[in-house]
């Protein structure tokens, strides 16, 4: 209320001198949006949480970004350079950084940040493992030297998705890369008011007046960040009935992720528009324990893959046919590495060659978990259709139901399944975080630093470091198939398909902008 | 039934209770009756396979095929609702009898035995104090979903107040003048609980039991509903308002169907438990 | 009397021990844990040890316990794993919410409950009655959230008298205030409506019973006074009973009304700590709910010795 009066009372005393632009439209400019999640700690190194990432875009700004293409283009950078002999990168900051507590951003800052984004995101530990050094050479320029040539320099500290190798001060940025950062000071389109922060409910930007702009337009994470609200809210409703009815009687814009099911309601209702505005959509993904049997049998794991049908799958857990489509590649279909290597191998789905597989591969009705998170609804049918399925094809399924901090929990359990362990589990990930084999952490097979599941493969490994030595994306693309093929033959996981989750907003909003990552600048709401 | 029961009916019907009694009996026990024989005979009320998914046929309007048509895995609603009562009877009748046998135990013990009492009486107000939903939530979510632990985490809540029910009919019963002669007379413990004790505290415990009964089905609906109840493949009428309630605005027949159900259920149950209460005690029952 | 009192007080300290130690416990035995959680989809097993080392999970469990009783000591519950916020900050930011939905719940109901349970108990077997008890049956029955949905679609987006969801603090307009609680209020109070309707109807049943009460009718005082100004006064003490005893309930209750209308809350805050396992807010709120309830808990005990001289402690 306080701060609303002040509004007010700076609305009444400066209409006068502000009769063009319009007292209305200054006091209107609060954007109320209920975010996909509940923005539970606010640093977007330490948790690869997509809340926490998108909560990373609106307070920091990064050197470089995907545009709608997923393209890296220059951000923070001005101009950059690669030495002829491909092993020094020089990139000059553009004029008019500066972080919130009013101080320049230089280039040490960068330097820093990148060093702790590097200890705990897969591509920065790519990239840093041949990094000689990374300093600034003057203040305003920053330095990489690397050993060898790395053909993904711009794509790994432009990564659109988590974790997201954002600029902050020195001083936060040498914060132990496993300790939280205590505040959010960054120099990003929006300021971040820490003490209106409510976790569960409420998070509060402000926007940051001294952000300077790039000139281009904006282009995903490209372009000219233009903040054109003076606050945003996220007001986080865990009930999606209750968001549905808030965004109806216009108690809130904006609503980042309709379920598909609820989308027509909506879309019907006056005054409320729907539209996807992410291109590339969200992947399901039916992981499998490698290590663990029946699973660690790599044809039982291929038999299973040959039943599962991505329509049944998609059927059940998004519903909508308008926000669901099939896509076999594991490489988001529509972006640069789609593939249709190994398809052969495991298409079209059939139980009854499953069934044949399965007796090849000598399955003999062991004991097969799968987890159920049950407080994520796609992942929960996914787990369900998955239970019907295999039992279909004659196996013993468990299914087991649990929250997803329990499936975090139990799938780092190597264990067999009769002492905790599991088979199989359920998840999701944006595309944008699949896009080619570094950053798929469900390709990596070395069991050491593998996701949960540890498929143990040398030449996935080998296959996977000549991607990251690929010059040229056509090399890029060769590399991505080989890849595509051999994680197929040795069955890491099931693509379970394609989805979109559209946003729901008021007609009054405008500017959204296309993309895999939600962003709130150039986002505007007229009266 | 006995005369002497029909004659403590009759004494309160003077006092009067809101419906007639025999009606209220009558309906509950027969709510009850026919929702066990739904239970018990499920697969032949023109029912499908409960766990049976067809994602190609969710969320169908009521037809021939499916009388109230089908859920967001197109699963048929009127065979969850009826194999539902399973869950929910089950449910409420296996807590109710485990709280009021733990309870009637310990309460027995500590309404008697002093020295016991006064630590057993800090335990279970410990318990207690800890609110019972949030108990149950934080026992699934923590030990994992199964029809067990959600019994189990229903069940332990609910002891500490029929410890507290038996324990103050024990220490009532006790400064009775007969059951302190029978103690001056130097009769032993075990005959005097079986004696005294133990037919005092019967009727207010069936009436209880009903309650608890009744609690336990909407305490099961309440954890689906907070994402921590019966697994989600197990068609419990909780779980089918849980899952169905990302549907409401356009099958609402998802949530009200089950919803229908389980209130008239728990309605019936509580129905019952008002008429036994009239007729078994009414006097001990009314101070719970 | 003072003396048990004083004993019953002195009391309340191993129960709250018993609390602690049992929540602790129950936690840490669990098989959800935070550090995988926080470690997210990219982490390996080193990076999760190392998680852990930095929240002190590694320690051994007693050591885990007294250092958490000793902050507890100092009144200090500790720092969430999340949010990385002091527990007392996140539960001042949700307390008032908590409260006021309690409030107006209690306050709701009893001004509703107790005239009809009287009413009812004063026409007793006539239709009023009937319906009083009906109601305050389907009541008792009916899950809060299936009631709040119904609530929502009649009132909220079918009449539009009420806001869908949200909470507004009194101090930005009781208007405000009040138009928000209302229906989060009216969800939460069908049952104690029925609870406290039951309890009055009953009680005022056999106080009416009573041969003073009989006198006062002989005496020819008309009905209405002697309901109120004799029954009613004997029959508050059980309600207050109920009332406290149904602390419990109102603390389940809330729990989902807050979930189902936003109300940032207490009830919210517990839950989405349980399906994180942020240790410190979860023991730290059950710890408060505890020490409400045993509160509570401590008067009625004390009101049932000046209720039944007859029961010693």
């Amino acid at each position: 209320m306080k701060l609303n009066r002040r509004a007010f009372v700076g609305g009444v005393v400066a209409a006068p001198f502000l009769a063009r632009s319009g007292f209305a439209q200054g006091s209107a400019s609060v954007l109320r949006v209920i975010p996909h999640a509940d923005l539970k700690n606010i640093d977007p190194i330490w948790t690869t949480a997509y809340i926490s990432r998108n909560h990373g875009y609106m307070v920091y700004d990064t050197l470089f970004a995907m545009d709608a293409s997923l393209k890296p283009q220059p951000q923070m950078v001005d101009k950059w350079e690669e030495s002829s002999d491909k092993k020094t990168w020089t990139f000059v900051l553009r004029d008019g950084l500066s972080f919130h507590d009013g101080k320049p951003v230089t280039a040490e800052d960068c330097a820093a940040s990148l060093i702790r984004w590097s200890k705990r995101d897969p591509m920065g530990q790519q990239l840093f493992s041949i990094v000689e050094s990374c300093k600034g050479r003057d203040a305003k320029t920053l330095e990489i030297k690397i050993s060898k040539p790395y053909g993904l320099m711009l794509d790994s500290i432009g990564k659109i998705s988590s974790n997201v190798p954002f600029i902050m001060p020195k001083a936060l940025a040498e914060t132990d890369a496993f300790k939280q950062v205590e505040s959010a000071v960054g120099s990003g389109p929006f300021i971040f008011k820490k003490e209106e922060w409510v976790p569960g409910s409420k998070v509060v930007y402000v926007k940051n007046k001294d952000y300077v702009p790039r000139k281009e337009p904006a282009s995903a994470a490209a372009g000219g960040k233009i903040a054109k609200v003076d606050r945003v809210e996220w007001l986080y409703i865990p009930d999606s009935t209750t968001c549905m009815n808030a965004l109806m009687s216009g108690e809130i814009d904006y609503y980042e992720q309709v379920p598909g099911d609820l989308a027509p309601v909506l879309a019907k209702a006056p005054g409320v528009k729907i539209e996807v505005l992410d291109p590339i959509g969200a992947q399901g993904m039916m992981r499998f324990n490698s290590m663990v049997a029946p699973t660690d049998n790599e044809m039982v794991r291929r038999a299973i893959v040959r039943a599962t049908n991505q329509q049944d799958m998609l059927a059940a857990a998004v519903g909508n046919p308008d926000y669901y489509k099939l896509c076999e590649s594991l490489f988001p279909c529509g972006t640069p590495m789609e593939s249709k290597a190994g398809l052969d191998l495991i298409r079209p789905p059939s139980k009854d060659e499953a069934r044949k597989m399965l007796k090849e591969a000598g399955y003999k009705g062991d004991k097969l978990v799968i987890l159920q998170p049950t407080d994520i609804p796609i992942s929960s049918a996914f787990a369900q259709v998955a239970a019907k399925t295999l039992r279909d094809i004659g196996m013993n399924v468990d299914l087991q139901a649990m929250d997803w901090s329990s499936v975090t929990s139990r799938r780092a359990k190597k264990d067999p399944v009769d002492k905790g362990g599991w088979n199989m589990f359920p998840t999701w990930w944006i595309g944008g975080d699949l896009l080619n084999p570094l950053t798929n952490a469900a390709m990596i097979a070395n069991p050491d630093k593998a996701w949960p599941g540890w498929p143990n493969d040398k030449k996935m490994e080998e296959l996977r470091q000549a991607f990251a030595n690929a010059a040229t994306l056509d090399e890029q693309k060769a590399a991505a198939a080989a890849v595509q093929q051999r994680s197929i033959e040795i069955a890491q996981y099931i693509n379970l398909g394609t989805y979109f989750v559209p946003v729901g907003y008021r007609d009054n909003v405008k500017g959204m902008i296309p993309s895999p990552v939600q962003f709130f600048w150039n986002m505007e709401k007229t009266s | 039934m006995s005369g002497a029961i029909e004659q403590t009916g009759a004494a309160t019907a003077k006092r009067g209770s809101g419906l007639p009694r025999q009606p209220l009996l009558v309906f509950g026990a027969a709510v009850i009756a026919v929702m066990v024989l739904a239970a018990i005979a499920a697969p032949y009320l023109g029912t499908a396979d409960p766990m049976a998914l067809n994602p190609l046929g969710r969320l169908r309007p009521p037809s021939a095929a499916n009388w109230f048509g089908t859920d967001q895995f197109g699963r048929d609603i009127w065979t969850r609702v009826v194999f539902g009562s399973r869950v929910s009877l089950f449910v409420g009748a296996v807590v109710a009898i485990l709280s009021l046998s733990i309870g009637l135990l310990i309460g027995l013990v500590a309404g008697y035995l002093r020295i016991v009492d006064a630590i057993v009486m800090r335990v279970m107000d410990g318990l207690m104090a800890i609110p019972g939903v949030l108990l149950a939530i934080a026992l699934v979510s923590l030990s994992g979903a199964s029809m067990t632990t959600v019994i189990i985490a229903i069940t332990i809540p609910e002891i500490p107040r029929v410890v507290r029910l038996v324990r103050s009919v024990v220490l009532s019963v006790r400064e009775e003048p007969y059951v302190e002669a029978a103690i001056a007379a130097g009769t032993r413990l075990p005959l005097l609980l079986a004696r005294h004790i133990l037919p005092n505290s019967i009727p207010p415990l069936i009436v209880q039991a009903t309650y608890i009964c009744a609690s336990a089905m909407l305490t099961e609906a309440i954890l689906s509903f907070l994402g921590a109840g019966t697994p989600p493949e197990i068609p419990s009428w909780g779980n089918m308002m849980a899952e169905g309630r990302q549907f409401f605005p356009i099958a609402p027949r998802i949530v009200l169907l089950p919803g229908v159900a389980l209130a008239l259920t728990i309605l019936a149950v509580n129905v019952l438990g008002d008429g036994l209460r009239d007729r078994l005690d009414p006097k001990i029952a009314k101070r719970m | 009397m003072l003396a048990f009192i004083f004993r019953r007080v002195l009391s309340t300290i191993p129960v709250m021990a018993i609390v602690a130690f049992a929540v602790f416990m129950l936690l840490r035995l669990s098989p959800g844990d935070p550090a995988s959680v926080i470690a997210g989809d990219y982490a390996t097993a080193e990076q999760i040890a190392r998680i852990r080392t930095q929240l002190g999970l590694d320690q051994p469990i007693y050591t885990q316990f007294f250092a958490w009783l000793g902050q507890l000591a100092h009144g200090d519950l500790g720092v969430s794993i999340f949010s990385n916020l002091p527990v007392s900050t996140l539960i001042a930011q949700r307390v008032e919410p908590t409260l006021m939905l309690a409030l107006t719940t209690i306050v709701f109901s009893i001004v509703v409950a107790v005239p009809m349970g009287v009413v009812a108990a004063w026409k007793a077997n006539t239709w009023i009655d009937r319906a009083v008890m009906v109601f305050a049956v389907v009541g008792f029955s009916v899950p809060v959230f299936v009631m709040a949905y119904f609530l929502i679609y009649g009132f909220a987006l079918g009449l539009n008298w009420f806001p869908v969801q949200g909470y507004r603090s009194p101090s930005q307009g009781i208007g405000l205030f009040a138009s928000h609680i209302a229906l989060p209020t009216l969800a939460l109070s069908a049952i104690f409506v029925a609870l406290i309707a039951r309890i009055t109807r009953a009680t005022v049943l056999e106080v009416l019973d009573e041969d003073y009460i009989r006198t006062a009718r002989a005496k020819g005082q008309i009905e209405r006074k002697v309901l109120f100004h004799h029954a009613l006064r004997n029959a508050a003490v059980p309600i207050v009973t109920v009332i406290g005893l149904g602390i419990a309930l109102l603390i389940g209750g809330v729990v989902v009304t807050e979930s189902v209308f936003n109300l940032p809350g207490l009830g919210r805050l517990v839950v989405d700590a349980i399906l994180k396992r942020d240790y410190p807010i979860i023991q730290g709120l059950i710890l408060l709910f505890s020490f409400v309830y045993i509160i509570l808990n401590l008067l009625i005990d004390i009101s049932y010795t000046l209720l039944d001289p007859r029961i010693r402690y």
